[in-house]
């Protein structure tokens, strides 16, 4: 794997950021060849918070995707499996994932993994962890009822057939599932741990998600920074390609 | 062209690079429109898969609500309170004058006049939207002739009428203006006896009733308030001020008696002449004259003559001011620099207070999905750069 360590927040945001424009530019995307992103999935579509909101507010509005090809997992369709086994089949005939960024929960799930997914599980209906609720309940005005308790997500494996996956952490509170993930064995109880098996694994990540790791491991990374950093320098540009 | 048409197939516009008014905060974003009307740009990626037909780039510009002026006399030479043959014309003289200011709705207001101006004016000006053409009519304002004599300022006192007793106030309403079809709002003193009867049917009839020229007491305010008023006539003039023992109209500020889920506006001519301003439920406007975009000189308001002195409008011959010759946007220019509001809260007085004031805020005076879109582009200074009826570039500054 790689482990990007940045100062701060809106450092490792910004590493992030340009790695991903770097990494659309050099496929050289087309009408014919899609730069297919895959982001984790949530929460029924009615709600303000929802991801199709969450997704319009943060990303599609300030892009010009064309809608036909965003495709997010729609918590109000009649029948979930069908809508689920739908989005693989979509993954499938865009080519598979070329890049999946994603975050990592307190419990060390990935998207809605929760702690006793299955590391080859596939996008399905999964029920919420008290963790992931508690954690959500920011959204829904601190209000633990009114968090939905189920959510439609990729499932680990479908994330682990990506060509490439990139994991952003920060915070503190990230720290110990950072650690657990890493520096611990693949476990389904903490299912971000199964990218050790993957060949392409970025972690991207501030101080503060490093402070469970042992000094040696930080020392390490830290001090590839100059590989890593020629990912993101030059940032690249469609026009020069 | 791009969308999935289950909806529309119309052609939408983006609004790029530009400031929006949206939840009483400028704000950083896009604003999409399609067949006047404001669109919801989430739905339209989710359920349509569209995108935008065309973009504007608005260079940084603000975009406000249109302005919504619901008192003004005239303008350009052209006075609403005339027995024109051709009063239509006028009117949309000025409605195409008054887009420059950032104006795309009005209320062509008439002053106390004899009973011909009315019976002949009142059925030639329309609710009408507005366009390229000029700014909509949201219907006429009348101000007067059920007006107070104390308190008359540039109103010719022969053509002051009162109620005659009894119930027959919507008979003295018609005589006096021949019908209520396209009109707005009516101005009373809620003194006059029989005024409250009038209040209430000119309510009934969807009519707002504001209250004027006056010399009523706090509790004469307030009950004309019961029966439905809602609007105070340029608060501060010809009206008695605030007594400590007796607030008159101008006490509905502060009134205990207003009934729950009411609101009273009160109208300010910002021109720095007439008033100093206060905020809240403030709606702006600009009491222009004839003279309004002329030179100095002599012009009329009615059937008086009214002479210019500087940014000063007076009934010939004395110091009683009679309207203004301010626009709209200097009004919203000198209210925020004098008052030291904010933008946004400068901005929904010449927008969104008169459109709720008028009823009308389900589709105007604001950028709210689903609103008619009617825009004025603004610069940080608070010049109108170009003006938007239903989506469509009515007036280009440098055009």
């Amino acid at each position: 794997m790689r482990l990007v360590i940045l100062d701060d927040y809106d450092l490792a945001s910004e590493w992030a950021a340009k790695y991903i424009r770097n990494r659309i530019v050099q496929f050289r995307p087309s009408a014919d060849r899609c730069f297919t992103l895959g982001l984790p999935t949530g929460l029924p579509r009615a709600h303000p918070e929802s991801y199709h909101s969450y997704m319009w507010n943060n990303f599609f509005k300030h892009i010009d995707i064309d809608p036909a090809n965003a495709h997010i997992l729609d918590g109000n369709a009649d029948d979930l499996e069908v809508e689920c086994q739908a989005f693989e089949q979509k993954i499938a005939e865009a080519g598979g994932i070329e890049l999946f960024v994603g975050g990592i929960g307190p419990d060390g799930h990935i998207a809605f993994n929760e702690p006793g997914s299955s590391l080859v599980s596939r996008t399905r209906v999964k029920t919420l962890a008290k963790d992931t609720i508690v954690a959500n309940a920011r959204f829904f005005g601190n209000n633990l009822s009114k968090v939905p308790t189920m959510a439609l997500t990729v499932g680990v494996g479908t994330v682990m057939e990506a060509k490439e996956v990139m994991i952003l952490i920060t915070g503190a509170h990230k720290a110990f599932a950072l650690y657990k993930a890493i520096e611990e064995g693949v476990n389904h109880m903490w299912t971000v741990s199964a990218f050790q098996q993957h060949p392409r694994t970025i972690f991207v990540c501030d101080e503060d998600a490093t402070l469970e790791l042992r000094v040696k491991t930080v020392k390490y990374f830290k001090g590839l920074m100059h590989v890593h950093n020629k990912l993101v320098d030059p940032v690249l540009s469609v026009k020069d390609q | 062209m791009p969308s999935n048409k289950s909806v529309s197939d119309a052609p939408i516009t983006q609004f790029i690079n530009c400031r929006i008014l949206r939840d009483h905060k400028l704000q950083r974003d896009d604003l999409w429109v399609r067949e006047g009307k404001i669109l919801n740009p989430e739905k339209l990626f989710f359920d349509e898969q569209g995108y935008a037909d065309e973009r504007v780039d608005c260079e940084g510009s603000i975009i406000a609500p249109g302005f919504i002026d619901v008192q003004i006399n005239g303008g350009h030479g052209v006075d609403f309170s005339q027995a024109s043959d051709d009063a239509g014309s006028g009117v949309s003289f000025v409605a195409q004058k008054i887009l420059e200011h950032g104006v795309t709705s009005f209320c062509p207001t008439l002053v106390t006049s004899p009973a011909d101006v009315y019976h002949k004016v009142l059925p030639q000006v329309k609710v009408h939207d507005g366009g390229r053409h000029g700014a909509g009519v949201l219907g006429l304002h009348l101000e007067g002739p059920f007006i107070s004599v104390e308190k008359k300022g540039a109103h010719p006192e022969q053509f002051l009428r009162t109620f005659r007793s009894g119930a027959g106030s919507l008979d003295d309403l018609m005589e006096a203006y021949g019908s209520l079809d396209n009109v707005a709002m009516v101005t009373l003193a809620p003194e006059l006896s029989g005024s409250q009867s009038a209040v209430r049917e000119l309510c009934r009839r969807g009519v707002a009733v504001s209250l004027g020229h006056s010399v009523a007491n706090l509790s004469q305010a307030e009950d004309a308030v019961r029966s439905g008023a809602s609007f105070i006539t340029h608060l501060f003039n010809a009206m008695l001020p605030f007594h400590h023992r007796d607030p008159g109209i101008v006490g509905l500020l502060t009134s205990d008696q207003v009934p729950a889920g009411r609101t009273v506006y009160y109208g300010m001519i910002a021109d720095g002449i007439h008033t100093n301003p206060a905020a809240l439920r403030l709606v702006l406007v600009t009491d222009a004259i004839a003279a309004m975009g002329l030179p100095p000189g002599r012009h009329t308001l009615g059937q008086q003559v009214i002479e210019i002195q500087g940014l000063h409008a007076y009934v010939a011959g004395t110091k009683t001011l009679s309207g203004s010759i301010a626009t709209m946007d200097e009004c919203v220019r000198h209210f925020k620099q004098a008052s030291g509001c904010s933008v946004e809260e400068a901005l929904e007085a010449a927008s969104l207070h008169p459109a709720q004031l008028l009823g009308v805020s389900h589709k105007k005076g604001n950028l709210d999905y689903g609103s008619d879109a009617d825009l004025t582009l603004l610069d940080d200074g608070l010049n109108v750069r170009a003006t938007y009826i239903s989506g469509e570039e009515v007036w280009r500054k440098g055009s």
